[in-house]
């Protein structure tokens, strides 16, 4: 029952097949069996999931069901759930419930989906490793010494061992597609301003965006459906039609124009995910789609621009993280100074603090110029790079990390090496546009991902091109015999 | 550039995160070593470049000043370390 995707439990709940009840336990039942080893859940709400079942079950039959209703999904434990704990992975929130439910919560419960529980993360989604959580690292369903990345790697790594049919997760810097990639699933982080961030517990404002990882392209399609949408309680959400992304899944790809940047292709890419890349690209051609050489010039800014923006943008959110309205709260304090600052030194873990400190020391005074502005400058020139780029080609395609994967322990020492894990898809988050990774390949008995990038709002597009290579390939489908 | 525990320590106090004495050594140089690979920005030709806040340049969206929330004061303050009379406690701030 766990092999089934989005679509295949659909079609069989419609048919009557299963229960979402079945379901529901079967998935939970899987948590519990393996889920000691993997540690891809902070919390199971088993209870809440069983009752929104049996709801679910109660939908279809009174014929109020939809297409999803009923199936079972895991939350990254950045989304506000309102009555389940919200921990961001840390111990300043490791007592917190939510008094509202974010927006993607809601769309989700409205389309009748059941939440398994919440996924473990990086502390407040700052790591590519999974391993800077308050809860303990998440490991690799592929191989147990690696990371599954991060930080939504407890979501990628629930999905590729089938303890979830499908998750969702967020995307600051590579968040949803470099563990998707490590994890041998399908990741997808929308545009900028696609999927409302309200209720998602903010990192860095200007580039946060929620989506969906799931076995397939089509399945993300189905859930994308759920998720995206104008939300007049986020600021920054963009108030533009939400196609049927399911629709144009099945077009052909005659005569499409690739774009591989010579940039994604030099030194520090390791030789076995360069092959499968090679040969995602020849499938492609096979298919009918055309390569063209591009440019991105300034790739190698992307890192430094972002760990202004980034840690710039969380010292700033992060401050209200001060032990009076919600949160961890230090024990004694002598005064209001030493309540905040104990609070949050106890609370936090050292990446995150790492980042506070960087990001309070650029906005400065008297550095905002050489940092945060200069930055925000830097990244105009990369989202200069891919309008040129988009001029020429319809989609971009590359590796979604460096190497397929490193082991637990392997970067923790060294911040700027993991750091630099995120070089090509830190530069998406920059210029704000959709990218994908898809299962392409193994190297070393681990799993690697094609990057594909599209142009502002073309998810729908991404979303085609990433199934109609699933129609031609089997990387999707296998998952790690131990989860068998 | 590299930073010194001077500058670490009024960093810190900025961001209102205490440090201990023991760790301000690795602190800094794990920063530093972050600033110089951030250093590599100011190479980059920027002149008459616009600085980009958000990317596809959206402006502040505006609504009628009108209330749209409810009082939820109860609830909000159900999950507070400690409140009393519907107020947030801190340690005492004036004598």
């Amino acid at each position: 029952m766990h092999t089934n995707t989005l679509k295949a439990l659909s079609t069989m709940l419609a048919a009557g097949d299963i229960s979402s009840q079945e379901l529901t336990q079967h998935f939970l039942d899987r948590i519990k069996q393996f889920d000691g080893e993997l540690n891809s859940f902070i919390t199971v709400a088993e209870e809440q999931a069983m009752e929104q079942a049996k709801a679910a079950d109660q939908a279809r039959a009174s014929g109020s069901a939809g297409p999803l209703t009923g199936v079972p999904i895991a939350q990254k434990d950045i989304f506000c759930t309102n009555g389940v704990k919200t921990t961001c992975a840390s111990k300043m929130l490791d007592s917190f419930i939510a008094p509202y439910n974010a927006t993607v919560v809601e769309k989700c419960n409205q389309a009748g989906l059941v939440n398994l529980g919440k996924t473990n993360m990086d502390e407040f989604a700052m790591g590519s490793s999974n391993e800077t959580s308050f809860y303990g690292a998440v490991k690799n369903p592929w191989n147990k010494e690696y990371v599954p990345g991060g930080s939504s790697g407890g979501s990628a790594a629930a999905v590729a061992a089938r303890l979830a049919p499908a998750a969702t997760g967020t995307d600051t810097g590579g968040s949803i597609r470099q563990p998707a990639s490590l994890c041998g699933i399908t990741g997808l982080k929308p545009t900028y301003g696609r999927v409302s961030r309200w209720g998602m517990i903010a990192f860095a404002s200007s580039l946060d965006q929620g989506g969906p990882m799931t076995q397939t392209a089509e399945d993300a399609a189905l859930m994308l459906n759920v998720m995206a949408g104008f939300d007049p309680k986020d600021s920054t959400s963009t108030d533009i039609e939400v196609p049927d992304y399911t629709a144009s899944l099945e077009q052909s790809l005659e005569g499409l124009r690739i774009g591989l940047p010579k940039q994604f292709f030099e030194k520090g890419l390791d030789a076995g995910v360069e092959k499968v890349i090679q040969d995602a690209i020849a499938q492609y051609e096979k298919m009918g789609a055309k390569v063209v050489d591009i440019e991105l010039p300034n790739t190698h800014l992307s890192i430094p621009a972002y760990y202004v923006v980034a840690p710039a943008e969380a010292s700033s959110n992060l401050s209200r993280f001060d032990g009076v309205r919600f949160g961890y709260r230090c024990e004694n304090p002598v005064d209001l100074e030493d309540l905040y600052k104990r609070s949050r030194e106890e609370g936090f873990g050292d990446e995150v603090q790492r980042r506070i400190l960087i990001g309070t020391y650029a906005l400065s005074a008297g550095y905002y110029d050489a940092y945060y502005l200069k930055a925000q400058k830097v990244r105009r020139l990369i989202k200069n790079d891919f309008d040129q780029a988009f001029d020429k080609v319809d989609v971009i395609m590359g590796p979604t990390s460096p190497n397929a994967g490193f082991k637990l322990g392997e970067k923790a020492a060294d911040p700027v090496s993991m750091y630099l894990s995120d070089i090509y898809t830190i530069s998406v988050n920059m210029a704000g546009l959709p990218g994908m990774s898809l299962p392409a390949g193994e190297s070393g008995g681990l799993p690697v991902g094609l990057q594909i990038i599209g142009n502002y709002f073309d998810e729908a597009r991404l979303l085609n091109v990433g199934h109609q290579f699933q129609q031609h390939t089997h990387w999707h489908s296998q998952l790690p015999a131990a989860f068998a | 550039m590299a930073l010194d525990k001077d500058d670490v320590t009024k960093i810190a106090h900025l961001a209102r995160l205490q440090v201990d004495e023991d760790d301000i050594p690795q602190i800094t140089e794990r920063l530093s070593s972050i600033l110089g690979m951030i250093e590599q920005l100011q190479a980059a030709p920027t002149d008459n470049i616009e600085p980009m806040a958000h990317p596809t340049d959206a402006t502040q969206r505006l609504r009628q000043d009108q209330a749209t929330e409810t009082d939820q004061r109860d609830q909000f303050q159900s999950i507070a370390p400690a409140t009393q009379d519907g107020l947030y406690l801190v340690p005492k701030v004036i004598d």
